[in-house]
Formats: structure tokens, sequence, C-alpha cells
């Protein structure tokens, strides 16, 4: 039996269009709100990742560190965020989730206690940006004897002999970064260029889920129909943040874009 | 865990670059995994290069200007009534701190990599004046990323910064201090590696950094040995090395020749910034028993809740006010090599006031701490006993906080 990451990207491949990831803080902007948003999401977008927000991240631009401090500040902890994954999952129209972090909340859970948090309420995947290869070999693999899908990154700076490696030790689903930015950057690299590599990391592996994140917007994901999956994070951010300052309802709105997003690339 | 003998301890982590098996690492993101493994073969095969280490002491000479004075301390020595207190005076050297050697030697790698822009952090905002004026000396264009916190608070630095060329991004992220400006300036370098070098300002960060800024800093033990057998004919039989401990990167360099050496021959206590002394927030993650964490890429003891978030700290002194440490101090913390222990805000300013009293010194608010400690523990030690204090800051930066807090008087012949 496939696991629910493969088969939502088996479902998109056969409706002929790439798998729509979306990423949301976990607690962004109250944690009833994050769950109200998920659900949401949830009818147009295959699989969901979930920040956990941290409060030193190196890798993240100004829309994901908003809604992240936003997070933290109205008090989500951990357990918390296990919960909002669990409530999610016995929703009706639940998709598989991916956890989104630095490692340092995973070291501080203990990794073993993690790992059985995350199957307990139903979380599919982790990626841990922090935690490159091969730091990342031990974890990755407690990660797939829990069944949990650990998620490899590539970015525009890793080396051929390390592409290599890294798609062999990755399970279905990689992650490449689309451009040396942090998240929410502006596309700087032209899409031409962006496929090139990922039709690279493709061939080392055909049978890997690629997906491409990073600067992927309503304005660019259509560039990027022939892929295996986008994924949309700083753009759903802001739409909160700028809900929240115009006082509309962030669940409504960010629903709307997601199926705008959908649209574009069906 | 155990220190070993004969090799230098920045070169005793793993392969993974961890030392004693868990402080350190390269927790980063996939995309900085390049430019460090370029930076590591860079630095591995230039530290033992003698055309590169030529250079670079021609520059710590000439430019820098060492060695920095070694001197005694005869009235202090007097009032406290124990032990022999002298000083290095780090603060002679050029732009008035330690931080002008990691400044230096990552330009230089800089230039040599053929990059034309360099970016780095600061606290205190000495990491950034140094790196603007050795960004100056040698052709780069230079950003710094300074918390706005402490933009307000060391307003001579920032402005020496801005006049050396500059660019003075302020962070409004978090606490607004120092641990912000390290996490924007990564953040920046994550966008920027392909063009930009990065100096992280401390002894922290991925383990590269870390190698690099001991490496640079060790100057000062370097010329300290050679200054005791100038003095004494020989190292003294008992030496005891108080310095400030924030991200580590003074103490690391004042300790480094030393390391072999028995520790009842020479001590190493490292003064962490306990902060103010009604709060309970401090920048003193070893001596009130943090636990392990990632913070910048690195595995230390850190300040942080039971969640992993980083906890804000809170000092007088820009310097030390950081939640982490460096993993060399947590090595050496665990090897047991050296003693940790923290003065107060309102201690650090007392020994402020006590050694401009006594002596023609002005030690910024970070060395004040170390000096503290020694003051206290020095009347308890014979009259052989060499207490040393690396006086790694000049107070000029700190005027605007010791006029608010002490007065008129003891800012006025700055």
């Amino acid at each position: 039996m496939l696991n629910p990451i493969s088969l939502a990207f088996k479902k998109a491949k056969n409706e002929k269009r790439p798998a729509l990831l979306t990423y949301t803080v976990a607690g962004d902007s109250s944690k009833k709100q994050s769950l109200e948003i998920l659900k949401a999401i949830s009818n147009y977008a295959d699989i969901l990742e979930v920040g956990v927000p941290h409060n030193t991240p190196v890798a993240d631009g100004g829309q994901i560190q908003t809604s992240s401090y936003r997070a933290i500040k109205n008090g989500i902890k951990m357990n918390d965020i296990f919960k909002i994954v669990k409530d999610f999952k016995t929703s009706k129209n639940s998709k598989p989730i991916i956890l989104m972090g630095y490692y340092n909340m995973i070291f501080q859970y203990g990794e073993n206690n993690f790992l059985k948090k995350c199957k307990k309420s139903g979380v599919n995947g982790l990626i841990v940006v922090d935690l490159p290869w091969p730091e990342n070999k031990i974890f990755s693999k407690k990660c797939k004897k829990n069944s949990i899908n650990f998620i490899q990154l590539l970015s525009p700076t890793t080396s051929n002999e390390r592409l290599k490696s890294i798609t062999k030790d990755s399970h279905d689903m990689i992650y490449y970064i689309s451009m040396l930015s942090t998240t929410g950057g502006k596309l700087k690299v032209s899409p031409n260029k962006i496929l090139a590599n990922y039709n690279k990391i493709k061939k080392i592996n055909p049978n890997k889920n690629c997906v491409i994140g990073f600067g992927i917007t309503e304005k660019t994901i259509s560039k990027f129909k022939n892929t295996d999956g986008l994924v949309v994070g700083s753009q759903i951010c802001k739409e909160i943040t700028r809900s929240l300052n115009n006082r509309q309802n962030p669940v409504i709105n960010v629903s709307k874009m997601v199926s705008k997003l959908r649209k574009k690339i069906s | 865990m155990k220190l070993k003998k004969g090799i230098p301890v920045i070169d005793q982590g793993d392969k993974l670059g961890f030392w004693g098996g868990k402080f350190g690492g390269n927790f980063v993101p996939e995309t900085l995994k390049k430019p460090i493994e370029d930076l590591e073969i860079q630095f591995n095969k230039l530290k033992n290069d003698k055309n590169f280490i030529r250079e670079r002491d021609k520059y710590f000479k000439n430019w820098i200007g060492t060695p920095t004075r070694f001197i005694k301390l005869n009235n202090l020595t007097k009032h406290v009534g124990g032990a022999q207190i002298w000083s290095k005076v780090v603060s002679d050297a050029n732009g008035g701190a330690h931080k002008i050697y990691n400044a230096t030697v990552h330009c230089l790698l800089a230039k040599r990599s053929g990059k034309k822009v360099i970016i780095g952090d600061t606290g205190a905002g000495y990491a950034g004046k140094m790196l603007s004026m050795a960004a100056k000396k040698f052709g780069l264009k230079c950003k710094i990323f300074m918390g706005a916190k402490d933009i307000k608070r060391q307003q001579p630095n920032v402005k020496a910064m801005k006049k050396n060329g500059a660019d003075v991004i302020p962070v409004y992220s978090g606490s607004q201090t120092l641990v912000d400006a390290v996490s924007e300036c990564m953040r920046f370098w994550v966008a920027n590696c392909d063009t930009t070098a990065m100096c992280v300002g401390s002894t922290v960060g991925p383990a590269i950094f870390v190698r690099i800024c001991g490496w640079s800093t060790s100057q000062i033990s370097r010329e300290l040995k050679v200054q005791l057998i100038n003095q004494f004919g020989k190292v003294p039989k008992k030496i005891k090395l108080y310095n400030c401990v924030g991200g580590g990167s003074s103490s690391f360099g004042f300790w480094n020749e030393f390391m072999d050496y028995d520790k009842k021959q020479v001590e190493f206590i490292g003064v962490e910034a306990g902060g103010p002394a009604k709060s309970k927030r401090h920048a003193a993650p070893l001596t009130y028993g943090s636990k392990i964490g990632i913070l910048h890429g690195a595995a230390q003891y850190v300040n942080q809740d039971s969640d992993g978030q980083i906890e804000e700290t809170e000092s007088i002194s820009a310097g030390l006010d950081y939640p982490g440490i460096s993993p060399l101090h947590c090595f050496l913390k665990d090897t047991k090599r050296a003693r940790y222990t923290a003065a107060s805000d309102e201690e650090a300013l007392k020994a402020y006031q006590i050694v401009t009293k006594y002596e023609n010194l002005r030690p910024s608010l970070e060395p004040s701490h170390a000096f503290s400690v020694a003051i206290k523990e020095a009347k308890k030690f014979s009259k052989n006993t060499i207490v040393i204090i690396n006086s790694c800051g000049d107070a000029y930066k700190d005027r605007g906080i010791l006029e608010k807090k002490l007065g008129k008087k003891y800012v006025k012949s700055n």
C-alpha cells in the first residue's frame, strides 16, 4: 500500500497536474484559526505543510517570520501543534500533513518521543530545515522505521555528487529549493533554469516525487506545470497578515487564494 | 569527554564538526553546505600555508599593532591586597578591541576567494566596527547586521561603522539584539552566498566559523606567552587568566596557547554576564546550567524554554548579551579545563569604577565583568599568584550607559 504522501502525488499525476502543497504556520494567528485554515485549504491543496514556529529561524524570510512570531506570541507550544494535527486528521477532508521546522524543537522533545507523537497525531512527513545530509542520516532512518517520510532538501548549490547521495538516502519525496533565497524571496532565477535543475534531479531517480519551493506564487506557479509538486508558503502567510490588518477573515481569504492556485495548475 | 594535548582545540572536532562528540556541528540549511565546505577547504589549506601566515602577521603587526601591552596594575594590586594583578591590554589593538583579529582574517580569506562583499553581525558594535575597518582596508563592500536595541545603546560604534563606509542594517525581529542580528546575517548569506562572504563575529555559528575565529584571536595568547617569558623568565607557576565570555572569542584567544598547561599552573576563568541583580534574565548559560540546544548552526548550552524556543537575555553589556556560548567553551567546561562564573550588571559597573579609580585603564563593560570576579578572588590568593585580566575592549563605546548609570565624571576623560 502506498503511504498517504505518495498517494497524493499519484492522484495529482492521474489528473495530469502537479500536486499543490501549502505552508502555513501552526498557531497563526491562533490555534483555533490555524486549524480552520488547514480545514478550509485542504479542499484544494494535496499536501499540507504545517510550520513549527521557531524564534531564531535561519532560513525564513519576512512573511513566515511574521507568522511565526505571531504564533509564538499567542502561546503556541509543541504539544498544541500535535493537537492541531490530530484534530485536523479527524476532520472529513483531511490530507497528508508534513511538519516543517528547525531541529532544536525536535531535539528538545527527544527524537524518539517526537516521532512517537507524530505517529499518534497523524503526521505523515517531516522537513527539518537545519538538519542537512549527512547529519540527518540517523534521524531519517528513525523516521522511516516509524513510517514517517523524512523529506530531504536540495538547492542550487548542492553539488552533483551530493545530489546523488542525498537522492539515494531520500524517501518518497524530495524538496528542491528553487534559488538562493530565504523563503518568500522574489523569483530571481528564470523558470527554465529551475526546471533544468529539477529535471537533473528527476533523472537521478524518476521515482522520487520532487517538489519545487521558494518563490512560487500566484504569478509564477503556472510556469511549473510539468512538475511533481509545488509549494506555496510565504504568499499564504502574507495573505493571513494582510487579512488581519484589514480586519478580514483570513480563513476565507486564504481559502480563496489556494483555490485560485489550484486552478492555475489544473 | 577529553581534551587532547598537542592538537589545537579548534582542530579537535570530529568529521561532522562536533567537539566532544556533541558541541558545534553544522545545523545549516542545505543551501549553505557548499559555501561552508568551500570555506573549510580554503581555511584548512591556508592555516598551514607559510605565505598566508606571513601575510596575516604582517597585517597584525603593521596595521593592528601587535603586540598589545601586558602591564602590571600596581595600584590595583596594592588596593586589593593579595595576588599580583596584571592586564593584557588588548583594547590597544587598532579599533579598540580583539574583534579586529577575526575581521582581518575573514577579509583576507574573502579577498583570496574573489568575493566582493563581506557581511557580519554585531552586538556591542565592535565586531561590526572592526569588520567595516578591515573591509575598507581590503577594498570589500561591507554590510553589518545589528539589533535595533543595540544600535541605540552603542552609538559611537555605529557612527564608526558608517564612517568606514559600511551599511548598518537594523534588525527589528525578536529581542532586537545580537541573537537576532546573527540570524538575520545568516539569512542574508543564505540568499547571497554565491557573491558574498560572511564573517561571524565570535566563536559561534557553524563549526568553520568557530574555528576561524578561534584561530584568529589566539594571537592574544601567543603574544602573552612571549611577554610572560620576557617578564618572568618563564611561564610562572601560578597564573589565573580572567576573561569575560559572551560568544567566547576573546577568552578563547586569551587561553589557547596555554591549553596544554596543567590547570593548577594556568587556570582559565570565564566570566559570563549575569544580567541585572534583580532580574531572572541573564546571558550566562554555562554558569546557570542551561541545556544543550541548537542555535545559529551549532549545538551548545543555550538559554531556552522547554520547547526549544531561544530565550531573551538581559545584560548591560551588549557584547555579552547572547543566549548561547561557543561550542569551544562548552567543550572546555565539560572537560573541566576552564571554570565559568558570572558577574551581574551592578558588579561590572562597580569593577569599572574601581579599575578607573586606581589605574589609567578604561575597560569596557564586557571586560569589567572579568575584572569584577578577578578583584574579588585576587584578595584570597598569595603574592606569587599572577592574576591576568584581558581588557579586551575600551569603554569609549559605553560612554552613554556609563554616564547614565554613574554620572558624568566617569566618562569625561574619554
